[in-house]
């Protein structure tokens, strides 16, 4: 088997629409995937924090199953836990470290096992034409702000894309019809966990990015993050009040809009579980007059 | 056996302090050979050279030690002193007890037990030395300046006023480089144009100089006073002898292409001269982009031409030519900007570079000096400068400083408030460098008069909203973020070496750094020098340069190849290898393995048993020889040797280091 699934905790909690709509378009594009058995808490946020050692073993215990349950790679929707596996991945290029993390995990890694996010699996391991083939309702005419937030493209030596102006979303929504538009948030900070500690700070961070969003005549926002969707999706009415202006923004995962455009249910990608509305804006997109 | 005398420098304390001298001194005398040992404050000096050619004569030396500094430093002193008393200089051996032993220990006794090793290995050495005698190489007296920018421009004007003939080659087809891209120069503001015109006219009309432009070195052979220059020169597609510069092809031809002179901001015909004032003032055919070149169809500028001298026929030349010396002022180009993905990375159009804003500012560019923002056309109210765009910043790989960023953003912001008396400009800084006559004056000027507004700090972002740019970045001084919307950015993007930099040098034969700079033979005592002989650097193709520096090198550089130009023959390096015929074989591996191509296998008549018989044998060719080594390592018979470092020398070495 070529993918082992790690879905980490957000996908059955904050980010259950992402869940639900990575394993509708994973099982829909019948990808040779299938999830880590026994994987652990990848450690995310509060591991690194607290102890360098315990935030890189965490995650190696999991890049560790997965090699003995024989697959290649790692394939990680959430953008904080994939930052974490990489940093496990590349600290064991380093023979030190990597035998303190087996020390600590008593398990082998054999360094091999590379650790990569589903968006970048779906937009460069599945080719044009067999995406073109799936697409039942193109994204015509719909704008969208690819938001990738930080955890995906920082530091370097993680980073799946460019830190500045990351693109592979951006070409992923193309491929689905939809026209990204060109803005300056891609990578700012959503305000993270500031919104629990610094709320004025953390909502003030959430509104400049919705705030951009719409100055660039988007209609929508695309995320492959949990982290960014609470705060973008679930405080965008406080950003409202803050910023004196209504926004009305959706926020996608970019597995829901695969699956909106394959032509699966709204329910099954979950798309009636968020706080912005954002089953109207799909729905009234021009419907393609054959097939 | 030989008498040999040892000199052991104290180098004032930086050899003394960490090497007892006098100890070196006396257990030199103590060798067998050595008839006088004697120690000194400073060998180099004028007493300390006395003192060797006194003892010398009194002691009637055959050779001498003197153990100092390093080679590189003061051997050409040492043998010039031995040549000054009647002895051959390559009698002669310094032995480096300084950077080699002194500055890298710190212990004074094992210290001197190491400068007594070095100094017996010495004295080994010499007892095996044989005189030397250099060979004489002619020269060719005409000299070649690859690169017409000013620094070219202004070396060959200066070679052919002393006298000599000399080729000034560009791969443009107009001379001018940079310098003709610019609007005003710093500080004084005057044309960039009116000064620099004159001067292509000037060194196009001299009859000492022979223009070579629309070509290229394609390589190198020979040596100084002998180099043998293949040049490609590009098909023009028009007939040069023939043609006017009416300019009436370029009025009537169909096809137009952003023009790289403009910076792609304004377009030029297929058919072109670059600029007005280009010299030579004829036009060529850039081939890609002619619509009768690619496809048959057209011609209009055939038909047009009033002197017929449209050849489509037209082919590239090759020429090999020789010169005595070559001064290589290829310059810069700017650094590309697309590095700063977070300015946009050359996608958003109203952040430009300095170089575009020179051509906006110009009266006879692409907006007629007209300021007009790419995007729109508008004029800009806000304006924000950013430095050190590809200068000073490690992570791009471009630690050093571009020299003259910080004096044409001071320039550009002053022409900028007199073109447009209402915008403002704001100039994001790191440090302002202003070294140079009347520079931190204009600056001053720039800020006070010209309503500057400097921010001492980096801009970690820009962005577009709408028709404004979004320029994010921090005050340092303040320590406060900082916001501006703005009309325009101008980065200020540093210089890079040209991008076949390395690639001609290797053709050349000349070093370079890491980043693609040619390398000076020395950098405070020998800047305009390379380390091949007889061959020369001016201008930005060395290091970021303005204008007043990149003349003055081509004048240095103009000096140095004419002190070459009026000898008629240069006395070679006697250092090179020997072949010992009777031992070679003729194998022929050296031949091979020399990457000065210096050797060749040639037949030798010897008379064997009363007969005449012919074998092969290696022979080498003075000139060419660098002294390597390589053959003499190479060499299977041992028939190789290098002047001055025999195998027999090298042993005796060896020996003496290991019998202590």
């Amino acid at each position: 088997m070529r993918y082992g699934y790690y879905p980490g905790c957000s996908l059955t909690g904050t980010g259950i629409e992402y869940g639900l709509s990575a394993d509708a378009v994973i099982r829909h594009l019948n990808m040779d995937m299938k999830e880590i058995r026994d994987w652990n808490c990848c450690g995310a946020s509060s591991a690194h924090n607290h102890d360098p050692l315990l935030s890189i073993a965490l995650p190696a215990r999991n890049l560790a199953l997965a090699e003995q349950q024989g697959f290649r790679e790692v394939a990680v929707p959430c953008a904080a836990c994939y930052q974490r596996i990489k940093a496990a991945e590349v600290a064991a290029r380093d023979p030190l470290k990597r035998r303190e993390m087996e020390e600590v995990i008593e398990e082998e890694l054999s360094g091999a096992i590379v650790a990569r996010s589903l968006l970048e699996i779906m937009v460069h391991d599945i080719d044009d034409s067999a995406l073109a083939a799936q697409i039942r309702r193109p994204l015509q005419g719909l704008k969208v702000a690819c938001y990738y937030g930080c955890l995906l493209v920082k530091p370097r030596a993680i980073a799946m894309d460019e830190a500045e102006n990351p693109m592979t979303m951006d070409h992923l929504m193309e491929r689905l019809g939809a026209t990204p538009v060109e803005w300056g948030y891609k990578t700012e900070c959503c305000g993270g966990s500031l919104t629990l500690t610094r709320p004025d700070t953390g909502v003030q961070m959430t509104a400049e990015v919705l705030k951009y969003a719409k100055l660039a005549g988007a209609d929508c926002v695309v995320t492959p993050c949990p982290l960014c969707t609470s705060n973008l999706d679930m405080r965008q009415g406080t950003a409202e009040k803050k910023l004196g202006r209504s926004l009305g923004l959706p926020i996608y995962y970019f597995t829901e809009l695969m699956g909106f455009a394959f032509g699966l249910p709204m329910k099954t990608l979950g798309l009636d579980r968020h706080f912005v509305e954002a089953t109207g804006l799909l729905q009234s997109l021009p419907v393609p007059a054959s097939g | 056996m030989k008498r040999i005398g040892v000199f052991v420098c104290h180098c004032g304390s930086n050899i003394a302090h960490t090497v007892d001298c006098k100890q070196v001194a006396d257990e030199a005398a103590a060798m067998p050979g050595v008839v006088h040992a004697q120690e000194y404050k400073y060998m180099c000096s004028e007493p300390g050279q006395v003192l060797i050619q006194e003892a010398v004569k009194e002691h009637n030396l055959d050779g001498y030690v003197v153990t100092a500094c390093s080679p590189r430093m003061h051997e050409t002193t040492f043998r010039k002193c031995a040549g000054r008393c009647g002895l051959n200089p390559y009698m002669v051996e310094q032995v480096n007890i300084r950077e080699h032993c002194s500055w890298v220990h710190a212990d004074k006794e094992a210290g001197t037990e190491k400068a007594i090793d070095l100094m017996r290995m010495g004295v080994a050495k010499v007892l095996k030395n044989e005189p030397l005698k250099a060979a004489t190489i002619p020269m060719t007296k005409r000299a070649l300046v690859i690169g017409a920018g000013i620094a070219g421009i202004q070396a060959a004007l200066d070679i052919a006023d002393n006298g000599f003939p000399v080729t000034l080659l560009d791969r443009e087809h107009s001379i001018g480089g940079r310098m003709a891209q610019i609007d005003k120069t710093f500080p004084t503001l005057d044309c960039s144009a009116c000064i620099l015109t004159p001067k292509m006219v000037e060194v196009a009309q001299h009859p000492n100089v022979e223009l070579m432009t629309y070509a290229e070195v394609e390589s190198v052979g020979g040596f100084i006073g002998s180099f043998d220059v293949t040049i490609r020169k590009k098909a023009r597609y028009v007939d040069t002898k023939r043609c006017t510069g009416c300019g009436a092809c370029i009025q009537k031809c169909p096809s137009k292409v952003p023009s790289e002179f403009e910076m792609e901001m304004g377009p030029r015909k297929s058919i072109y001269v670059p600029f007005p004032q280009a010299v030579p003032n004829k036009p060529v055919i850039d081939a890609p982009h002619c619509r009768y070149l690619q496809t048959g169809k057209c011609g209009i500028c055939k038909k047009i031409c009033p002197t017929d001298a449209i050849r489509f026929d037209d082919q590239d030349e090759v020429v090999t030519e020789r010169f005595g010396t070559i001064v290589v002022a290829t310059g810069y180009q700017q650094f590309d900007i697309s590095a700063y993905e977070e300015y946009g990375g050359g996608r958003i159009p109203d952040v430009i570079t300095g170089m575009h804003l020179e051509r906006l500012l110009n009266a006879s560019g692409p907006t007629s000096g007209k300021i007009k923002r790419p995007s729109d056309g508008k004029e800009p109210k806000n304006i924000v400068f950013i430095k050190c765009v590809g200068s000073r910043d490690e992570a791009k790989n471009r630690p050093y400083c571009s020299k003259t960023c910080c004096m044409y953003v001071a320039k550009q912001a002053t022409l900028l408030k007199e073109k447009l008396p209402a915008s403002k400009s704001y100039i994001f800084y790191m440090d302002v460098r202003t070294g140079g006559k009347n520079y931190e004056e204009f600056y001053r000027r720039t800020q006070v008069d010209y309503d500057g507004h400097y921010i001492r700090g980096r801009v970690s972002k820009i962005f577009q909203v709408g028709d404004r740019l979004i320029v994010r970045g921090d005050d340092s001084l303040l320590g406060r973020p900082v916001e501006i919307e703005a009309d325009l950015v101008v980065l200020a993007a540093g210089m890079d070496p040209q991008h076949d930099a390395r690639e001609l040098a290797r053709t050349l034969g000349i070093a370079y750094d890491a980043h693609g700079w040619y390398t000076e033979a020395h950098p405070k005592l020998k800047p305009v020098e390379t380390q091949t002989g007889g061959i020369f650097l001016a201008g930005a193709c060395q290091g970021p340069k303005d204008i007043p520096d990149s003349v003055a090198q081509g004048s240095a550089a103009a000096v140095k190849a004419s002190a070459l130009l009026t000898k008629t023959e240069l006395t070679g390096e006697p250092m090179i290898a020997q072949c010992n015929e009777a031992m070679c074989s003729g194998c022929g591996l050296c031949v091979t393995i020399c990457p000065y191509k210096a050797i060749t296998r040639q037949p030798k008549q010897e008379r064997i048993h009363g007969k005449m018989r012919e074998r092969m044998v290696s022979t080498i060719n003075s000139g060419l020889c660098q002294g390597c080594g390589a053959c003499t390592v190479a060499c299977p018979s041992s028939a190789m040797n290098m002047g001055g470092f025999s195998d027999e020398q090298i042993m005796a070495e060896v020996d003496a280091l290991c019998q202590r």
